[in-house]
């Protein structure tokens, strides 16, 4: 059995830890309800916008009406932004998107440009890559990957100016660079409770028919589109409005999966705090009794001796 | 048949109704009326106002930029900013437009300037649309009534 001044150390630094993470939990507390309404203001928008989006893409057969429109028929390479979070303590979250993302990659076998926001996701693919190197089972795809990009520390409330940047590391990755698909993986958020990681075809911007059965076998549910014959009359021209549309909307997209993402992190984290603090308290009561215990087998083990220690001294008195 | 209309911003859902007999649009290429069954449609929006005619009533937003999509069965405005004319205070309008031209006089910097001049065209449309709507003694109603 431990020391009373052993059990005591421990009740202090399981205080402490509870201490920690109720404070934890506050602060996502409230950060949750800014994102969350964030989020829910700013979804009609993007989904609207992602409906136009795709409806634009379907009249683009043939000739593409816009360079990111065009669909390749040999995907040599490809892109994904992974957004995670900049810390941890939130449970599972930073894991769970992470491994949604390389699981994508396996099985969609390209060889993959990371773009990374976030420094948890930065760390975790590093370390994934590093692996990979070192595996003489790989297969050469795999070993046939890097970062190309990463960003972290965007401001709790991000808006178009701060993931400009990223927008355009995407635009370059497909324009410029041998890359063919640019794919996002995100943390979708549902409540409190349950955020669901997907993976989403991001560019080129396509209907839903033209994709491969192999891409829809691997990526979430989309948002639903309704899908209707549609030729649009463009004003004042097609390149004009798709000029200025398809690379905002596309910006907007990736916007919305932050903030998908932004809202799922900080409610992941509330939750795993406010575990933390029920099992710290828990811990602290068994603790507590633990203590109790030993403190009562001290005193009366103290006592037993006293009463012996009289006994043999009236038994001497006696004799 | 009557015309679903979405009005929403990069911030908010200002509106939705499926009852319009009409909308007419402050598009960049100029004022366009749209009714039901309107041929498929793409157009960018300029800074003005936008009116959704129901029945008696019109409902009145000032629009700041955007993008149109029009259905034969529904119109979406999708609005890099917009307001209801029902938030719109002329006294605050004044005020925006004072700070406006005060910035203007002292700011030095040809970027800051272009941003303002900016601002200051927003300022001037929200107060003709505000005139306007007056002028006309339309009904301004409040969205919250609607929602």
């Amino acid at each position: 059995m431990p020391s009373t001044r052993e059990i005591r150390r421990r009740i202090r630094s399981v205080k402490n830890i509870n201490q920690v993470t109720r404070a934890l939990e506050a602060v996502s507390a409230s950060s949750v309800r800014k994102a969350q309404a964030a989020v829910l203001a700013s979804r009609p928008y993007a989904q609207h916008a992602y409906d136009v989006l795709v409806n634009v893409a379907a009249q683009s057969t043939g000739v593409p009406l816009h360079p990111l429109l065009e669909v390749r028929l040999d995907i040599t390479r490809i892109s994904v932004v992974l957004i995670t979070g900049d810390r941890g303590l939130a449970g599972a979250y930073n894991a769970n998107i992470v491994r949604r993302a390389i699981r994508f990659v396996e099985q969609y076998e390209r060889p993959v440009h990371w773009i990374t926001v976030g420094r948890k996701g930065r760390d975790l693919i590093r370390r994934y890559i590093a692996a990979r190197e070192h595996d003489e089972n790989a297969p050469a795809f795999l070993k046939d990957q890097k970062i190309v990009a990463e960003f972290s520390h965007l401001p709790a409330d991000p808006d178009l100016g701060d993931i400009a940047q990223i927008a355009q590391i995407v635009f370059d990755e497909f324009l410029q660079v041998p890359v063919d698909e640019v794919f996002i993986a995100y943390t979708n958020f549902i409540n409190t409770m349950t955020q669901q990681p997907r993976v989403l075809p991001l560019l080129p911007l396509r209907p839903f028919e033209a994709r491969s059965r192999e891409i829809m076998e691997l990526i979430a549910p989309e948002p639903e589109v309704k899908r209707r014959n549609r030729d649009y009359i463009y004003e004042p021209s097609a390149a004009a409005i798709l000029n200025e549309v398809i690379p905002r909307f596309t910006e907007l997209q990736i916007l919305q999966a932050v903030r998908e993402s932004l809202s799922s992190e900080h409610s992941a984290r509330m939750v795993a705090m406010r575990n933390a603090s029920e099992s710290a308290e828990s811990l602290g009561d068994v603790l507590q009794l633990e203590y109790n215990k030993a403190r009562q087998l001290s005193i009366t083990s103290e006592i037993l001796d006293i009463v012996g220690g009289v006994e043999a001294l009236k038994q001497s008195d006696a004799g | 048949m009557p015309l679903e209309v979405e009005v929403v911003s990069r911030v908010r859902r200002l509106y939705h109704t499926e009852r319009a007999d009409m909308v007419i649009i402050p598009g960049s290429e100029g004022e366009m009326g749209v009714l039901p069954n309107h041929t498929p449609l793409l157009t960018t929006l300029a800074f003005g106002e936008l009116r959704i005619v129901e029945g008696e009533d019109v409902v009145s937003f000032v629009v700041y930029g955007g993008v149109v999509e029009v259905r034969p069965d529904k119109v979406t405005v999708l609005a890099d900013d917009a307001e209801s004319v029902y938030e719109l205070d002329m006294a605050q309008i004044e005020d925006a437009r004072n700070r406006a031209r005060d910035l203007m006089a002292a700011s030095p910097n040809a970027e800051r300037r272009a941003e303002i001049a900016q601002e200051l065209r927003r300022v001037e449309i929200a107060a003709k649309v505000h005139g306007r709507v007056q002028g006309r003694g339309q009904r301004v109603r409040s969205l919250e009534d609607e929602n």
